[in-house]
């Protein structure tokens, strides 16, 4: 093979500029076509834990978005009854808590700020300890069912509240307990705004 | 004669196999293979979307080797990688949803992975369509082989179950296995491995020809 001839400096810029344009138009092609599924998804995801929170609700969802001292956005749903009233709330709340430094939850309430049910939306927590806060792993999530925070310390025990910590991941315990009363605090909130 | 251009042929194919190895000889790539060999399903699906991204770069890049100045190869290798790699990531995304879940910061990260990179470098832009095409299968099911190597052992081990399938109560799994360091040490024994036998059977040619 010969060896190539020096290129000049508009032949590179052509080159490439082409190349660049030819993976921007593909890429375009692509993006169009997967567009759909990903917010069908996406969206299937979200409804199935708002399905998961909040089972015997069947009125209509309002979707809002609060925005908490840290700034974070915080997606709220409301379930709102036939005369208007509401009925409970899924709240998509997180800790930054975490061992693995944030994980996202999704709480539902019932109209007393009852926790109905809890569950993960997205955790990165140690494979074996910190993962047991998935409902397949380990029962620690059911605890918080059923339980009405106002009499309900979301502590865990050793810290002098009434949480059944995993062993050997108090800290994935901890950020859990901090998740719900994060989303607790919010629906309280809401719930007295809601009244007025 | 046409004998022998077939062996060649099936020879670009099979070499990344075992032989030439890019993840256990060559050792390329370690960040992927450490990070994502957690379970089976995971090192199967990081394969194939690094084969797939490998074989489509091989054939754009050697199918454009004459035009790309040598000046901006690099950049331009970097481009139509990334192209396919975002493809995938937003296929994958899309059409796998639970995959996209356990790969998902991983997938973006085949842009880097100095497999695609060093086979385009080494490989495509010397040789034809063809055989860049079977390089990059070849190099690709060789990476796929390393990781569901160290994957299945990771599985088995740290987590009692294979492809999901729990057959060890959780009470007796090895957590190390799942974590890091445990990447480390099976990557390590793997590596070994492979590389004896490949020896063995490099040796036992060579007395042959002998």
């Amino acid at each position: 093979m010969t060896a190539k001839k020096e290129a000049s400096i508009w032949r590179l810029v052509i080159v490439l500029t082409s190349i660049a344009l030819i993976a921007g138009l593909a890429l375009t092609g692509v993006y169009a076509l997967t567009k759909d599924p990903i917010e069908k998804g996406q969206q299937e995801k979200k409804d199935k834990a708002l399905q998961a929170v909040l089972p015997e609700y069947q009125g209509t969802v309002v979707d809002t978005v609060i925005v908490d001292a840290d700034n974070e956005e915080i997606p709220v749903h409301l379930a709102i009854g036939e005369n208007g009233e509401l009925c409970g709330a899924g709240i998509e709340t997180y800790t930054k808590k975490a061992f693995s430094g944030r994980f996202d939850l999704m709480v539902g309430f019932d109209a007393e700020g009852t926790i109905v049910n809890t569950e993960v939306l997205k955790a990165n927590e140690t494979p074996g300890l910190g993962d047991n806060i998935n409902k397949n792993k380990s029962d620690f999530a059911l605890q918080f069912n059923h339980q009405n925070p106002a009499d309900f310390q979301l502590v865990v025990k050793k810290d002098g509240g009434d949480v059944d910590a995993i062993t050997a991941a108090t800290i994935s315990s901890r950020a859990y307990c901090d998740a719900v009363q994060r989303a607790y605090d919010i629906f309280m909130k809401i719930k007295e705004d809601y009244h007025e | 004669m046409s004998n022998n251009c077939n062996n060649s042929k099936l020879s670009i194919l099979t070499k990344g196999f075992f032989k030439e190895n890019p993840t256990l000889i060559l050792v390329l790539g370690c960040c992927p293979t450490l990070a994502v060999t957690t379970s089976v399903t995971n090192a199967l699906g990081m394969g194939a979307a690094t084969t797939f991204v490998l074989l489509m770069s091989n054939i754009i890049i050697s199918a454009l080797k004459n035009v790309i100045p040598d000046k901006v190869r690099i950049p331009s290798y970097i481009v139509i990688i990334a192209t396919f790699v975002s493809m995938i990531d937003l296929l994958i995304q899309g059409f796998l949803p639970s995959l996209s879940a356990s790969l998902g910061v991983f997938i973006p990260l085949i842009v880097v992975n100095c497999i695609v990179l060093g086979r385009a470098e080494a490989f495509a832009n010397k040789n034809t369509v063809f055989d860049s095409m079977l390089d990059g299968l070849g190099m690709g099911i060789g990476f796929t082989i390393a990781l569901t190597l160290i994957g299945g052992i990771r599985e088995i081990l740290g987590s009692g179950s294979f492809l999901g399938y729990q057959f060890i109560p959780s009470e007796y799994n090895m957590l190390i296995f799942v974590l890091a360091p445990g990447a480390f040490i099976v990557f390590g024994f793997v590596m070994a491995a492979v590389r004896y036998f490949v020896n063995k059977s490099e040796e036992k040619k060579k007395h042959k020809a002998a």
